[in-house]
């Protein structure tokens, strides 16, 4: 159900948030702060390995 | 008949002037000299190696592969939509589910090259002669967006429309509407379609091979010597 609900908001008009002179759409605004989370989490999330590979 | 006298012609004689020119000839010829120079440049060892040095085994990593997989998926998917056409994808269960696969390709791949440069920019990625490699990178980066652009512009419905009306202004106020209309569908397919992907295909087949050819840069280290960023092989120049 909450596929439709999120499927359905995409066939309405953007949500656009303002502060001052700075406009974006919350769509867009969503995305950067996706894509920012996801360079920090690259940084700090260990990989996983073998322990084989340390040695 | 012997295996000996199929495998062993008579040997010439030596010191031959017909063999030896011979060797010389095929020596000059062009596809000599290009293969030698590719296959010197490129071992199939450094082509597709079997292992990466220990300093990859970090999520920042898997940014650039993830790029490709994702221009994969766009290029198939694409590839369908243009076969199918806009009837299609615009009224089938099919169709649209690979049309949404298309779009949703193109997300994770600007998501996924975005967080690629972030990630060579902070590690100086240009270091040990490796700013060919950055350099291609950022050119299949903008080519990407110009692409991507015209993909919106190319959808066939009113948000298309919507965009080459909001579009037009901006490219006229910076002087590129005479080259690049908005409103003109038929450039913009043609650019979605064919230059452009064939424009950001070869930037990233050169984009990789550099990669392959330098190695995949070393973090940044605490003390600086820039023997350690080249790849094996690569001598110092003092």
């Amino acid at each position: 159900m909450s596929f439709h609900i999120v499927a359905g908001s995409l066939n309405n008009p953007a949500t656009y948030l303002s502060w001052g002179w700075l406009g974006i759409s919350l769509s867009n605004l969503v995305v950067m702060l996706l894509t920012v989370a996801i360079f920090v989490l690259a940084v700090l999330l260990p990989f996983p390995h073998h322990e084989e590979d340390d040695q | 008949m012997t295996a000996e006298s199929v495998a062993a012609p008579a040997p010439p004689a030596a010191g031959s002037e017909l063999t030896d020119a011979a060797a010389a000839e095929d020596g000059r010829m062009w596809t000599n000299r290009l293969r030698n120079k590719f296959f010197g440049t490129f071992p199939p060892e450094k082509l597709l190696p079997d292992r990466q040095p220990a300093y990859v085994a970090s999520w920042i990593y898997v940014f650039g592969v993830a790029c490709l997989a994702a221009l994969i998926m766009l290029i198939l998917s694409g590839l369908w939509l243009t076969l199918e056409g806009p009837s299609w994808y615009h009224t089938t269960s099919t169709g649209h589910l690979v049309n949404s696969i298309h779009f949703w390709s193109v997300q994770l791949f600007m998501i996924a090259l975005v967080v690629h440069l972030w990630g060579k920019f902070w590690m100086a990625a240009w270091r040990g002669r490796r700013a060919m490699t950055w350099i291609t990178g950022a050119f299949a980066f903008f080519t990407s967006i110009g692409t991507a652009f015209t993909g919106f512009l190319v959808q066939s419905n009113f948000e298309s429309q919507w965009i080459a009306f909001e579009g037009k202004d901006g490219l006229n106020a910076v002087g590129a509407g005479a080259w690049f209309n908005v409103a003109n569908a038929g450039q913009m397919l043609l650019l979605h379609v064919c230059l452009l992907p064939l424009v950001v295909g070869l930037l990233v087949v050169w984009h990789v091979l550099l990669v392959r050819k330098h190695g995949v840069v070393p973090p940044i280290p605490l003390k600086h010597d820039p023997a350690d960023e080249l790849a094996p092989g690569e001598k110092v120049q003092s």
